[in-house]
């Protein structure tokens, strides 16, 4: 009975009108009427197209989400990724009944309570107990729940000292502390968060993300809705993933699965260079390919400790006698530092004739990858004779996902400001 | 592993149709902690960091009451039947004042309240409802100070009693609670499309108050713009407030008929806002 369905959400669509919506409104509310009484279909229904934000679209409607389908088993915790506009915060909007969805239904055997903004409807001038009750109140719990907590609350948002002061006198942090702290002790059958974790201090944040696991990993573990662009604390947090993309579910499966296939879809890595444009160089030798890649396949996305290699063709334009070259790979992290570099000139000898037309270049790391989980960027350069004939920078994205490398119990933290991790062993000596 | 599921047994159910009749009381009555949290705010945060606080809920009435007993009664020598002008007209605007601060304040409910309600759901009559109560709490205050003045009158020898059925006064109250609350949530829903109701209705309010018999009886009206009385006698607030009157200051006329035309008005206004609210409560957020 544990694993019984608790929440099934079937053909959810959602279609939003694009533009200014003004009085203008009106004639359309007429035609949609009168369409209705006739008993046909809304007429503006029938429009409608994916809902691509970047692409200037025919049609003023779209449908923000098509066709969603899925179930959710009592006990788990589903994380919800997508870029901004997938559709991911009208899916949650549906669910916590902000909105009513335009065709479709969703039927829960619980209880849902939604968390998609800490602190709604805290009123300034009240003090922060009054705060409490009142956003618990909104949040769903009655009065006599809040009181039994309120200790444990008021414990939780360490604002201990300033709960008799109105809230306008708070910094933003301790109001958000405050908020979160009231969220946190909500007990719905479902629950749906929405990036609330993006705001405190990496302090703060710890604390919420260690309750949300709580939340969802206690003996009565409950159900949990989770939408976040943090990928980090998707990992730890959820049990299933589903990956929302232009309005549908474009996948949906284990929480690795799914956030690796929203890295690599998230990225537009290239591998093809055959045609581009902007690089640097004199170009008598170009790249044509560069595809990465773990020992087994290519990837973009490699786990903690796998092997990491770079495959590299090129072309030769101009033919010249002997060619010695020098292939310099760097890799940079999120803000741009430079994390690793490998130079050819170091330990190999790449040397050819005016025979070769075509070649190709492997450099395959001999150690496990080590560097902290995140997002890298790879640069390329090619040196022939000691002149730099092609430069490539920035177009060559790949990601290290966390994994439980060190073999301990706890997965590592990643919100640490280490850049390298290295594999080692701790001994205790007693003396 | 997962088993068919008869939809019957589903405990909640979302979807975009909506029945116009599914009210769910049970839902509003799991939410009365909040509804009391609302008023209890409302009332608490109206008048923080002013220096008279509280005082304004006085201010308001009896400033009003002065001038319009200085401008109608003797500037425009309006007859008030023996009655003392300035009681007369605090009678009328402390009425009036109950109605009109409900309305306008529950025709905002969505405009006001968008914020809270894009992030998170509950019953959102809930809202109005605690408008409606909080303005009772503040519209109390303001019927004691009456009774001050009527003490203070009746103690200087002034000849004013109440009608025999003044008990029944509170139900007056109710009606026009009902009545604001009906015409609150039409206007606040017609509001989240059509923001020209706001303008509307900033002025629509006081024009209505003219036709409300606030400062005037009916019988004047009658007498004097015979044409034009039937606008006011199919006011249902004219009704209430002339009704008052009769059972606060025993003066005017009451009858029978207008009442129970009063009453049905307001059902319907009330049962009319109900089944708008409810359909506009869904999707609102998508047009506001």
């Amino acid at each position: 009975m544990s694993k019984d369905i608790i929440l099934k959400i079937e053909n959810i669509s959602k279609q939003y009108r694009l533009g200014v919506v003004g009085t203008g409104t009106l004639s359309d509310d007429l035609n949609r009427w009168w369409h209705l009484i006739r008993g046909k279909e809304d007429p503006f229904l029938k429009i409608g197209e994916a809902n691509k934000r970047s692409i200037k679209g025919e049609s003023d409607f779209v449908w923000s989400l098509k066709d969603i389908n899925f179930e959710v088993h009592r006990g788990d915790v589903l994380g919800i990724i997508g870029k901004n506009g997938a559709g991911k915060s009208t899916l949650l909007k549906i669910l916590s009944r902000v909105t009513s969805p335009t065709t479709g239904s969703i039927k829960s055997n619980g209880r849902i309570a939604s968390l998609l903004e800490v602190g709604t409807g805290f009123h300034p001038e009240l003090t922060g107990k009054e705060n409490i009750f009142l956003n618990g109140a909104i949040l769903g719990m009655t009065k006599a729940e809040i009181k039994s907590k309120l200790d444990e609350i008021i414990e939780f948002s360490g604002c201990e000292r300033y709960i008799d002061t109105p809230v306008k006198r708070y910094s933003s942090g301790m109001t958000v502390r405050l908020a979160f702290a009231v969220a946190a002790f909500l007990e719905p059958d479902i629950l749906i968060v929405d990036e609330v974790l993006a705001v405190g201090d990496a302090e703060f944040q710890k604390k919420a993300i260690g309750k949300m696991k709580e939340i969802s990993k206690g003996d009565d573990g409950r159900t949990v809705l989770f939408v976040s662009h943090n990928m980090a604390a998707v990992m730890s947090l959820c049990s299933r993933g589903i990956l929302l993309e232009n309005g549908v579910i474009s996948f949906m499966g284990s929480t690795e699965d799914t956030i690796a296939k929203y890295l690599t879809n998230n990225k537009e890595t290239l591998s093809d260079f055959s045609q581009f444009k902007e690089r640097s160089g004199n170009g008598n030798i170009t790249f044509t390919k560069i595809l990465l890649g773990n020992p087994n396949d290519k990837t973009n996305v490699f786990k903690l400790g796998e092997k990491m290699g770079f495959h590299l063709s090129f072309t030769v334009n101009n033919k010249v006698n002997t060619n010695k070259l020098r292939i310099l790979i760097g890799i940079y992290n999120e803000r741009d530092e430079g994390i690793l570099r490998f130079d050819s000139d170091a330990n190999a000898n790449l040397v050819f004739d005016k025979s070769l037309n075509e070649g190709e270049i492997s450099c395959i790391m001999e150690d496990h990858l080590t560097i902290m989980p995140g997002k890298y960027s790879v640069n390329f350069a090619l040196f022939n004779n000691d002149v730099m004939e092609d430069y490539i920078a920035g177009k060559v994205l790949f990601d290290v996902v966390n994994d439980n490398y060190f073999g301990g119990s706890k997965t590592l933290d990643t919100n640490t400001l280490a850049k390298v991790l290295y594999k080692h062993n701790w001994v205790l000596n007693k003396i | 592993m997962s088993k068919e599921h008869d939809i019957n047994e589903w405990k909640f159910e979302i979807s975009n149709k909506s029945n116009l009749l599914d009210f769910n009381l049970k839902e509003i009555w799991a939410y009365k902690d909040l509804l009391v949290l609302f008023v209890k705010r409302d009332i608490v945060t109206i008048y923080k960091q002013t220096i008279l606080g509280p005082l304004w809920y006085l201010i308001q009435p009896l400033f009003t009451a002065i001038i319009f007993t200085i401008i109608f009664n003797n500037v425009a020598n309006i007859d008030t039947k023996g009655i003392p002008p300035f009681l007369f007209n605090l009678a009328g605007i402390t009425t009036w004042n109950y109605f009109k601060d409900c309305l306008l304040a529950t025709s905002d409910t969505f405009k006001n309240n968008q914020h809270i309600f894009g992030k998170v759901y509950f019953p959102r009559v809930v809202i109005p409802l605690s408008v409606v109560i909080s303005n009772l709490i503040k519209f109390s205050i303001q019927f004691i100070v009456f009774i001050v003045f009527y003490a203070y009158y009746i103690y200087r020898g002034v000849d004013v009693s109440p009608n025999g059925f003044f008990f029944l006064f509170p139900f007056l109250v109710l009606l026009m609670g009902i009545l604001s609350l009906g015409l609150g949530m039409i206007i606040s829903s017609m509001v989240t499309k059509y923001r020209d109701l706001v303008f509307l209705l900033q002025f629509g309010v006081q024009l209505l108050m003219y036709l409300s018999l606030v400062a005037y009886p009916l019988s004047l009206i009658q007498e004097k713009l015979p044409m034009l009385s039937w606008m006011v006698e199919y006011n249902p607030m004219a009704q209430i407030i002339e009704a008052s009157r009769y059972l606060l200051l025993n003066t005017g006329s009451f009858s029978l008929n207008w009442m129970i035309y009063t009453i049905v008005v307001t059902i319907v206004v009330f049962v009319l806002g109900l089944l708008i609210f409810n359909k506009t409560e869904k999707r609102f957020i998508d047009t506001i």
